[in-house]
């Protein structure tokens, strides 16, 4: 389903595709007709992908054929060996992990998992984690450091799962606890945000060293919909909410809140996932060469000053 | 300082303002309440213990040992976003300062408590919804840091909405920052206790407020991660009685004490002498 935006793009595309099909079967040169069309084609994918507002970047971090990060740890790590249980209540589909290589490096990985069809979303339940989630994640952090293996945590929810069961099971308890769980990294922790960032329950896996993320993917305390439906009363203001909360990539760099944005290929990362795929994969090298030096207490300490250090507030 | 914010206290959310000045009424149960004797009875109803909300500084006064207490906040918020929704964020601060007479949401100091040296710090409601923005973060933090340093306690009194939207990503980082700064108070075997109050909810149940030695709730407060509205719209359905409850997170596990109010000093002087290493047992305390 193309996105409303996009859609001066693909309806130009299909014009110069039509035209390619008559010059072929009737065999008239119409050489110079496409040509300016796909001038014109390019024109206009510079300017619709080169202004993309907020809220079209929200829609871009949610496209369906976006990599998800089952798809990253099949296609730029190998032996991916993925993890099961939190060893005290069930296996959340929401979240997976395990064991993986890098170039041969080996690594722990977890991530949140959407489903890449309806049927699998259902079973991943939107990517939206409950407290066994949390605690499988919590479970492969233990193992990260008790085999001093880099930790990598691949962030797209649009958050924790807000039910009466994720309540009854303690999901605030487990949020503050993954992050206590992931602070404490005495390995080299990244964090890489795939495509949605909603707030505690992807802050739960993002407590890394340094914080990578997708040229289009957003990162906040709440989605632009249920921001605008309390401070707009009306979640149909999201593209207003999505501008005010300076969610994107290129604003979180700005904040702090980020410290590198990994390019996507152009109109989005489902566009070419295996070239998305290369660049996170490319990515994701440099920074674990960047903290290569750290001791584990070095990499502890450099993961505390760089959170303490956030905020915007003036000396009384 | 801190004395003149104790009298220049706001009248507590309990008051309904169509009664005369010299009584309230319960907001649960609706009895008449004259407002001193309500006030000495600390926001509860004496006739069915419904526990209202305290204004920030009368809690100070509850926990804190009389006279003891030094402020130690006072940090400007600031809109790092230029943050516009249906009113300017900046806007909206200066009217809550102008209400509460306090800079954000959160209002701290040292003291003693039960004699034992603490840092008390005590979020306030009537202040944007309680919520944690990057002054409330950075109080934390540094809360939590002057209290390693200095050999306190530390006591948090959490009410909030979460996590304050209008600074969006900087809000959410909070969570990570005041939860790190723990770690200081643990390297140094220093007690941390989490009063919970009505309600606590989001983004700080979700970071330092659940991560205490010792968790009391006062009774009938909301607690938890997402709010009943939203999780409403979600399941479609309607709550079970009394979700999400005090009473329902102690029986889940989350929480170690339910604590009537009048009651509550004596039991958080009771775990900080327990906790603290460099306080002896001592009969009748």
């Amino acid at each position: 389903m193309p996105l409303e935006f996009e859609k001066p793009i693909l309806e130009l595309e299909r014009r110069i595709a039509e035209l390619k099909e008559t010059a072929r079967s009737t065999g008239v040169d119409l050489e110079a007709e496409i040509r300016l069309l796909e001038e014109r084609l390019a024109r206009l994918k510079q300017e619709i992908y080169g202004n993309l507002t907020a809220w079209q970047r929200v829609q871009l971090a949610r496209a369906p054929g976006r990599p998800t990060t089952l798809d990253v740890l099949e296609k730029a790590f190998q032996d991916f060996l993925e993890l099961h249980g939190d060893r005290a209540f069930a296996d959340d589909p929401a979240i997976v992990g395990g064991l993986a290589y890098l170039e041969g490096q080996k690594v722990v990985v977890v991530g949140h998992q959407k489903g890449r069809d309806t049927k699998e979303n259902l079973y991943r339940n939107f990517g939206m984690p409950h407290p066994e989630g949390y605690r499988k994640a919590m479970r492969l952090m233990d193992l990260a450091d008790r085999f001093g293996y880099p930790f990598l945590a691949f962030i797209d929810t649009p958050g924790a799962y807000p039910g009466v069961s994720a309540e009854e099971r303690g999901q605030a308890w487990v949020i503050a606890q993954s992050i206590q769980r992931m602070s404490r990294l005495r390995v080299p922790a990244i964090a890489l945000i795939l495509g949605e960032g909603g707030s505690g329950g992807a802050l739960a896996i993002g407590v890394a060293n340094r914080v990578l993320i997708l040229e289009n993917a957003w990162y906040s305390v709440i989605s632009p919909e249920s921001c605008a439906a309390i401070l707009w009363r009306d979640a149909k203001e999201a593209p207003k909410a999505a501008e005010a909360l300076k969610l994107t990539a290129r604003d979180l760099l700005a904040q702090g809140v980020v410290d590198a944005i990994v390019p996507e290929p152009e109109g989005g990362a489902h566009k070419d996932p295996l070239k998305a795929i290369q660049n996170i994969k490319e990515a994701l090298l440099k920074t674990l060469e960047e903290l290569k030096g750290l001791s584990p207490e070095e990499l502890y300490q450099d993961r505390y000053r760089r959170f303490r250090a956030l905020g915007a507030y003036a000396e009384s | 300082m801190a004395l003149e914010r104790l009298f220049r206290r706001k009248r507590p959310s309990g008051v309904n303002r169509d009664v005369p000045e010299l009584w309230t009424k319960c907001e649960a149960c609706g009895v008449q309440l004259y407002k001193k004797e309500f006030r000495e009875n600390l926001y509860v109803c004496p006739r069915c213990g419904h526990h209202h909300r305290v204004p920030a500084s009368e809690r100070v006064a509850m926990l804190a040992d009389a006279g003891t207490f030094q402020e130690t906040t006072g940090l400007k918020p600031l809109d790092p976003l230029g943050f516009v929704d249906t009113k300017p964020y900046a806007e909206r601060l200066k009217a809550y300062q102008e209400e509460t007479g306090r800079q954000d949401a959160i209002l701290g100091g040292t003291c003693t408590i039960g004699g034992v040296p603490a840092v008390l710090l005590v979020m306030d409601y009537a202040f944007a919804g309680g919520s944690m923005g990057s002054v409330v973060g950075e109080e934390i933090a540094r809360g939590a840091e002057r209290a390693a340093a200095e050999g306190r306690a530390l006591v948090i009194v959490a009410a909030s909405g979460g996590a304050r939207m209008q600074e969006a990503a900087l809000s959410l980082m909070q969570m990570a920052k005041t939860v790190m700064s723990l770690d200081r108070l643990w390297a140094k075997r220093l007690p941390y206790v989490s009063i919970l109050t009505d309600p606590t909810t989001g983004g700080v149940t979700a970071s330092f407020a659940a991560l205490a030695d010792v968790i009391f709730a006062e009774p009938g407060a909301l607690i938890g991660f997402a709010g009943p509205r939203v999780i409403r719209q979600t399941i479609r359905q309607e709550l079970p009685e009394g979700f999400q409850r005090a009473e329902f997170l102690l029986k889940h596990g989350m929480v170690d004490r339910v604590t009537d109010r009048r009651k509550l000093k004596g039991e958080l002087v009771r775990a900080l002498r327990h906790l603290h290493p460099g306080v002896p047992y001592a009969a009748g305390v």
